[in-house]
């Protein structure tokens, strides 16, 4: 690691650091403050490139800040810095206090001094020396290019992998006391086919967390099959006819609409903005009977599991509707003062120049008892939604979401694919309407922008059926 | 360190590790941000970054690059360290070299900085827009996205050929996004954003009375049927759907083969012969504005499109030299060296008679579809592949009536949109990013659910 190479007078870590931290609590504390958190961050990532059959791109990066908050009632200041040094860490906490116009400097909590140390990184110190080295990887995204190159028709072929180690420490005025390593790994593979006027594109991303190993055990060749395919069979693809119609969402990545759709107005930092639908709703139905829905830091190795939160809470499994009603918010410290719904363990931040939010982990729709056939053959005109491409929600909660790759369903059957389908609809009035839930569960990595950065989650579902929805098209 | 002292300690390490030729670009900024919740402080923000990227050539004259945030003197030697190990992978198949332009003369405009006002100051002001928004219309029930901000920041490039290029700059932004709700009604929220290269600089009035007469505005809505329409284009959503496909322009772009066009498509007919785009990132308007790119090369006006056929294309230094010509002042600093535009100005040409000059957003009674932001370009553009689908707001003109439309999509392809182009009207109007005039477009596929 890092730390060797940190200044004696920073922090240092992968050393007891108690005193130094609980230094500047308590000066934060005797300032006037009601919470000081301290969040400590190092980092070590790569990322190579590898296009048509050349590696065109390493880029290595490395960096280390602090991220101090100071609440004082229900407000908060955060500031980030670069300079881990004592005189640094201070005079943050001092700008945090002095932009929060504290004068009152009678202490109304009190700070007992950190906790036993919990250390999470202690298995995971190795994992930067068991990591694929650059000429590993590289040799396999060739590979994977490689096995994009299937016909003349391919334009274009590349392959991407990322590597995320950080390292934190977490400390604050409650006692919290931790440290963890994350490592996150990433690889996409994205191909561009032409024919003289048609084009279409295909793409898949893959992603581990916690699995030094889990490259070099991906199968290259079954990811560039799914990608060559996909880009294929959409390339003479005709586009879809705009309408109301119902659709089946495939299993994975079908889940972004979800996440995006109903995930975000389950995290408490829309209660705090009074822009979600579900505020009072709790015990009530939201949704159809056949949706249970969770979101959870614990599974092994998912893109978006974790040790512990960016606030020092270990993250716990959390069922946000059971059976159609609402049963949990997605809450972080900050969440849990301004709402009152309890901390769920997934207090979360891109780095350490961002204060945590309530954020989704792993967030998945849980598996029914129906096959795939059985929802497909259930609709006479429809669409099949294979695979999805991005979207975004708005301020009022309508969703627009893109259809990578899509078929027509007639009579109970897959017919023409189709492009340019894009599903348009609310969260409050699509969640009633998913009424039957396929037994195929699976997750897919993928990476969530909000208020507190980009970070890495799982979105997942079993096929879905939703008996209506607006399909955008020409 | 600053950064005269970077490029020292650079130069010695690079030295003392026999590293022979290295470049490096690095920001350092200062920003304090506040957000506010009915009258109360929510989040209070300050930050102090610095980012320094670096680059350096081996023997065999690949380049290999690292990135930190840790500019101490032991940073900046592993940063040289990592760079060069990077550089064994370096891509043989596309050399990049330094800028031939970066040692040129540039013109830094100083007069744009301005002092920052303190945390104390933002949150006052915000306090007294947020108010000021809720008091404007009795359907203004919250302001739930709003923030107010000040930055300093200074940026470099120098090279081990003597370059070096720096400027510090202020910019302030605010935005107010109201939320507006009406008694068995969906709410409705729209919002404004303002810039300025200080706080003293933005008009917060305006900004007030912008976020609320645009969400007012959404409040009698309706369901639009799916179908063809003739459409306006605000100059704020026609920017948006220019720089989503700037691609075009892009030879970055051509080379890696995700642009609609290639090497040859230079005097390429796109549109209508009334239509002038240029890349003008030193406008006057352009709170953003840098004199150089990420490779020190001066940044220039540049016309793109030229009274309807493709002009230029925006260039890296290496870009450049396989286009054989000169690079244009648009590349960011990477081991793959990225291209993009700076600010885009769009134009009527002389060439103009074809235009029907009927079609005017504030005169013209026939039906039309006013479009007046896009949303969700990230998931609805296909840039290689010309298309898009995207959600936006906008109005439904009809019977000399205007209705806000209720959730609904534009579809379409970039290059019949451009062909498509009836009307360019004549006044311009100056966005976040860049400058345009309405424009007008026959025939796109509009889907909603009446």
């Amino acid at each position: 690691m890092l730390s060797s190479q940190i200044k004696s007078n920073e922090l240092v870590f992968g050393s007891c650091n108690k005193e130094l931290l609980e230094e500047i609590i308590f000066y934060g504390m005797e300032l006037g403050a009601d919470f000081v958190e301290i969040f400590i961050e190092n980092t070590d990532n790569s990322s190579v490139l590898a296009e048509e059959d050349f590696i065109t791109s390493v880029s290595p990066s490395f960096g280390k800040g602090a991220g101090i908050r100071i609440f004082k009632g229900k407000k908060d200041g955060f500031v980030s810095t670069n300079d881990l040094t004592k005189h640094g860490l201070m005079r943050s906490v001092s700008q945090a206090i002095e932009m929060l116009d504290i004068t009152d400097y009678k202490r109304k909590e009190v700070f007992n001094g950190l906790d036993k140390f919990r250390d999470y990184s202690l298995s995971k110190k190795k994992w930067i020396s068991e990591v694929p080295s650059i000429h590993e990887i590289s040799e396999k995204l060739l590979l994977s290019t490689k096995s994009l190159k299937k016909n003349n028709k391919i334009i274009t072929r590349k392959g991407s992998y990322s590597r995320n180690l950080q390292e934190v420490i977490i400390a604050s005025s409650d006692g919290t006391y931790a440290s963890d390593i994350r490592l996150h790994q990433t690889v996409g593979l994205n191909v561009i086919a032409s024919d003289a006027q048609y084009r279409s594109s295909g793409s898949r991303r893959f992603g581990s967390s916690g699995m030094p190993n889990e490259f070099r055990l991906w199968d290259h060749e079954q990811a560039a099959n799914e990608v060559f395919e996909s880009s294929m069979n959409m390339l003479y693809a005709d586009y879809v006819d705009a309408g109301q119609m119902p659709v089946v969402l495939a299993n994975k990545f079908g889940g972004v609409i979800f996440h995006e759709a109903c995930g975000h107005l389950l995290e408490t930092t829309q209660i705090e903005r009074g822009t979600t639908p579900f505020e009072n709703k709790l015990n009530e139905k939201i949704a159809h009977e056949s949706v249970t829905a969770i979101d959870e830091g614990i599974s092994e190795g998912s893109f978006g599991s974790l040790s512990v939160d960016d606030e020092g809470m270990e993250p716990e499994k959390s069922v946000l509707i059971k059976n159609g009603i609402l049963k949990k918010f997605i809450s972080d410290r900050a969440g849990e003062l301004r709402t009152g719904h309890k901390r769920t363990g997934s207090g979360r931040r891109q780095n350490y120049s961002f204060a945590a939010a309530s954020r989704m982990r792993n967030t998945y729709i849980a598996q029914g008892k129906h096959s795939k056939e059985d929802l497909i053959n259930s609709i006479s005109d429809g669409l099949y939604c294979k695979s999805m491409g991005g979207g975004s929600v708005g301020a009022t909660g309508q969703f627009n979401f893109a259809v990578e790759e899509g078929y027509l369903i007639k009579n109970g059957n897959l017919t023409n694919p189709v492009k340019g389908a894009t599903l348009i609809g609310e969260a409050k009035e699509v969640m009633p309407k998913i009424s039957m839930c396929g037994n195929d569960l699976e997750l897919a990595p993928g990476f969530c922008g909000s208020i507190s950065g980009s970070v890495n989650v799982t979105v997942g579902q079993p096929h879905i059926k939703v008996d209506s929805i607006t399909v955008g098209g020409r | 360190m600053n950064s005269r002292e970077i490029t020292t300690q650079i130069s010695k390490a690079a030295d003392f590790l026999n590293l022979k030729k290295w470049d490096y670009g690095a920001s350092f900024s200062n920003d304090y941000s506040v957000q506010v919740d009915k009258g109360e402080a929510k989040q209070l923000k300050a930050s102090q970054k610095q980012i320094l990227t670096l680059r350096v050539w081996n023997e065999s004259n690949l380049v290999g690059i690292t990135t930190t945030s840790d500019i101490s003197e032991s940073g900046i030697k592993k940063a040289l360290n990592q760079a060069n190990i990077a550089s064994d992978f370096g891509n043989k198949n596309e050399r990049t070299e330094f800028s031939p332009l970066a040692k040129d003369h540039i013109e830094v405009n100083n007069a744009e900085k301005r002092n920052p006002v303190g945390i104390k100051k933002l949150l006052t002001l915000l306090r007294e827009a947020e108010v000021k928004l809720l008091k404007s219309h009795e359907s203004i029930k919250s302001v739930p996205y709003n923030g107010l901000s000040e930055s300093f920041y200074e940026r470099v490039y120098a090279n081990s050929d003597g370059a070096f290029r720096s400027y510090t700059k202020s910019q302030a932004a605010l935005y107010l996004y109201a939320r507006a709700e009406e008694k068995n009604k969906k709410p409705r929220s729209s919002g404004s954003v303002k810039l300025g290269y200080g706080v003293e600089d933005i008009d917060i009035e305006s900004c007030i009375k912008d976020a609320c007469n645009k969400t007012i505005s959404h409040l009698n809505y309706s369901s639009i049927k799916t179908d063809k329409y003739l459409i306006c284009f605000s100059p704020q959503s026609f920017l948006t759907i220019i720089n989503a496909f700037s691609s075009m322009f892009n030879a970055r772009s051509i080379l890696d083969g995700v642009s609609l066009s290639n090497k040859n498509s230079i005097g390429e007919k796109l549109s209508t012969k009334a239509l002038n785009i240029y890349d003008d990132g030193l406008h006057e308007k352009n709170i953003s504005s840098s004199p150089f790119d990420g490779e020190g090369t001066p940044t220039k006006k540049l016309c793109l499109i030229n009274k309807g056929r493709i002009e230029n294309f925006i260039h890296s230094e290496s870009t450049a030299r396989i286009f054989k010509t000169i690079p244009t002042g648009h590349a960011g600093l990477g081991s793959k060296v990225s291209v993009s535009p700076d600010w885009i100005v769009v134009e009527k040409s002389e060439e103009n008679s074809d235009l029907k000059t009927s079609l005017d957003h504030s005169t013209y009674e026939g039906e039309f579809v006013y479009i007046e932001e896009l949303n969700a370009i990230h998931a609805g553009v296909r840039a290689s592949q010309g298309s898009f689908s995207l959600p936006f707001d906008g109005w439904l003109y009809k019977n000399g009536k205007k209705i806000s439309i209720e959730s609904a999509t534009v579809a379409g392809d970039i290059k019949y949109l451009l062909k498509n182009i009836v009307n360019i009207e004549s006044s311009q109007e100056v966005t976040i990013s860049g400058i345009s005039p309405h424009i007008w477009v026959d025939e796109l596929s509009i889907t909603g659910d009446a």
